[in-house]
């Protein structure tokens, strides 16, 4: 049985704002499917005396203090961006009229 | 669908039982962000309070603020919650361009703080208020809609994103479904966001102003028949004021009772509250959780406060609001009557500055509940912006004590303080207003009134003191009520003793 839906892979889409085709959504359900099962192979070898990892590192509270560190300039921060106005960045529409 | 007729609320609440929960956020005061160093002023140029983690700049790792941490057990704790052991942060996935990285990191299945409880005073009584749990999340950045026709979302062409408040500490307090309040339902909701904000304050980790955003309310309404399973609920948004809060679980009362009286349904979803009509609006249909697809924040390490150190804060928690109130209610000597007032005039903290600035608590309550508070329902508007500080009416009252000024002259005084002419020695001063206290300038007024009245003077000398109130009304009309009435009659009373 596949790990993950045709449907599955076109509501993530979605979620994601992703404007996805009907080809690209047979061939990316295959792709994920496969990789899906792949890690859930990983699962198969866990028995029941080892607990499920989150993290890598046996590490607890990694904290900082509360104090400023210089971040960015304005103009540092919108460097990369693809658009801005009114020293903000620019999206598109958020929400097509049907939303 | 049959009748849409709005039933009134007295008759919705006869029919049906609402169960009401509500969700508040609490940006934290901190120095600095969540996870980056990034200051967190407010009301800085847009993104002048950014850095590579808050932007979401790939290669950029997040590290826990320890004195958000520390605030958010603090409110657990003075909210009786327990404190977990170990827990961990989550992501919540989300395209939505608020948050640059595409997922907020915030708290899922392991809580910080669980299992609390708040307990609120509403008419003298005590309602106690489950709390669910209490995490710690992040803030979104703020988007600006443009070229939509009122700069809401809907029929915007593009957004403009200032991320100055991405990454601020924001806590996150919800309460358990708090079925049973019948009508008090709306009212309970505002009490219970009151003390929140109270308790909140108290413990100094945020300035809890909702007119500025720092706390913000979602409300959960949902109505049952008497004896039935709970309703469906919606989420009301955008509640941010005290008043607001009352006014939004009315008016979702109201409009869900109509929906079910005309034989619908109600749906379950996020709905938009409008400050200027009360009136709830359907909004963006919610994303389930399963939507977001929360999973354990890889870049963070798990948190597992030291007993020792939850104790600790546990044992320097400050005095909280509702044993501060019944401490102050005892020192200022007061009737469970007289308290009640004082809370329902909102006046515990004015009165308590007026207090500390040098005047006994009979006269501070009496010009805050009296005058003042006349003054504030005429205007409409709240007592603390009445427009008198509590260390001007102190100043007052310290002359009326020191015998300045009488009662009726400290009115005239604060009508001055009111109308912004400065404190009340100024005033006093500017308007001359203080009390003749000049013994040589009262004793020619007197003598003045024994000549103008000779057959009064003559009466009394007989002894009849009753007649000197003649003679103090001359008084006080030569020296425009500006005397002290009782000095005068002393005086009158001395001088025609012979």
């Amino acid at each position: 049985m596949a790990a993950i839906s045709r449907e599955e892979v076109a509501h993530l889409a979605r979620l994601s704002r992703l404007a996805v085709t009907d080809q690209e959504l047979d061939r990316l359900a295959g792709q994920l499917d496969v990789i899906l099962q792949s890690v859930a192979r990983v699962g198969e070898v866990a028995a029941d005396d080892i607990p499920p990892t989150s993290h890598s590192v046996p590490l607890v509270n990694v904290l900082r203090e509360d104090v400023v560190v210089p971040g960015l300039t304005r103009a540092e921060a919108l460097s990369g961006a693809p658009d801005t106005a009114e020293d903000r960045f620019r999206v598109p529409q958020i929400l097509a009229d049907e939303e | 669908m049959s009748t849409n007729v709005l039933p009134t609320y007295d008759d919705v609440v006869s029919r049906y039982e609402p169960v009401i929960g509500l969700e508040t956020h609490v940006e934290l005061g901190t120095v600095t962000k969540m996870f980056c160093g990034c200051p967190t002023d407010f009301g800085a140029e847009p993104n002048t309070q950014v850095c590579p983690v808050c932007l979401g700049l790939p290669g950029s790792l997040p590290v826990a603020n320890r004195a958000a941490i520390e605030a958010t057990i603090r409110i657990g704790l003075a909210l009786n919650c327990s404190i977990a052991t170990w827990c961990r942060f989550a992501r919540k996935n989300y395209f939505y361009p608020d948050m640059p990285k595409n997922y907020q990191i915030s708290q899922y299945d392991e809580p910080l703080c669980v299992d609390g409880y708040l307990d609120v005073e509403v008419d003298g009584e005590l309602v106690r208020i489950g709390i669910e749990r209490v995490h710690l999340e992040e803030d979104t950045g703020k988007t600006l809609h443009v070229g939509g026709a009122t700069g809401r979302i809907h029929g915007a062409t593009e957004s403009l994103v200032d991320y100055n408040r991405a990454g601020i500490p924001l806590v996150e307090i919800v309460t358990k479904p708090v079925p049973g309040l019948g009508a008090r339902a709306p009212e309970i909701a505002k009490a219970y966001v009151a003390e929140l904000r109270d308790v909140i304050r108290t413990l100094g980790v945020s300035d809890v102003r909702m007119e500025q955003g720092s706390m913000r309310c979602d409300v959960n309404t949902s109505l049952n028949l008497p004896g039935a399973e709970w309703g469906t609920r919606t989420e009301t948004k955008n509640v941010n004021s005290l008043r607001s809060v009352e006014r939004s679980v009315r008016t979702e009362m109201l409009r869900q009772a109509m929906v079910l009286d005309g034989g619908g349904t109600i749906t379950q979803e996020t709905r938009h509250f409008h400050e200027d009509t009360g009136d709830t609006t359907s909004g963006r249909s919610k994303e389930t959780a399963t939507d977001y697809r929360y999973f354990p924040e890889p870049d963070l390490v798990p948190l597992a406060p030291e007993p020792v150190w939850v104790e600790q804060l546990k044992a320097a928690l400050p005095e909280l609001p509702r044993q501060h109130r019944a401490r102050l209610k005892t020192e200022w000597n007061l009737s469970d009557l007289d308290m009640q007032s004082i809370l329902n005039a909102g006046a515990v903290e004015l009165i308590e500055r007026t207090v500390a600035a040098g005047a006994s608590p009979e006269a501070a309550r009496k010009w805050w509940l009296g005058e003042l508070s006349r003054r504030a329902n005429a205007d409409g508007v709240e007592l603390e912006a009445v427009g008198a500080t509590p260390e001007q009416v102190a100043k007052l009252q310290v002359l009326v004590a020191s015998g300045k000024l009488t009662d009726k002259l400290a009115r005239q005084v604060l009508e001055g303080v009111l109308a912004g002419e400065g404190d009340p020695e100024q005033i006093m001063a500017a308007r001359g207003l203080e009390v003749v206290s000049d013994t040589g300038a009262l004793t020619a007024a007197i003598d003045e009134a024994i000549a103008a009245n000779p057959e009064v003077a003559e009466k009394i000398r007989g002894g009849n003191q009753a007649a000197a109130g003649v003679l103090i009304g001359a008084v006080m009309k030569t020296t425009k009520g500006q005397a002290d009435a009782k000095t005068v009659r002393e005086l009158v009373l001395a001088r025609l003793a012979s």
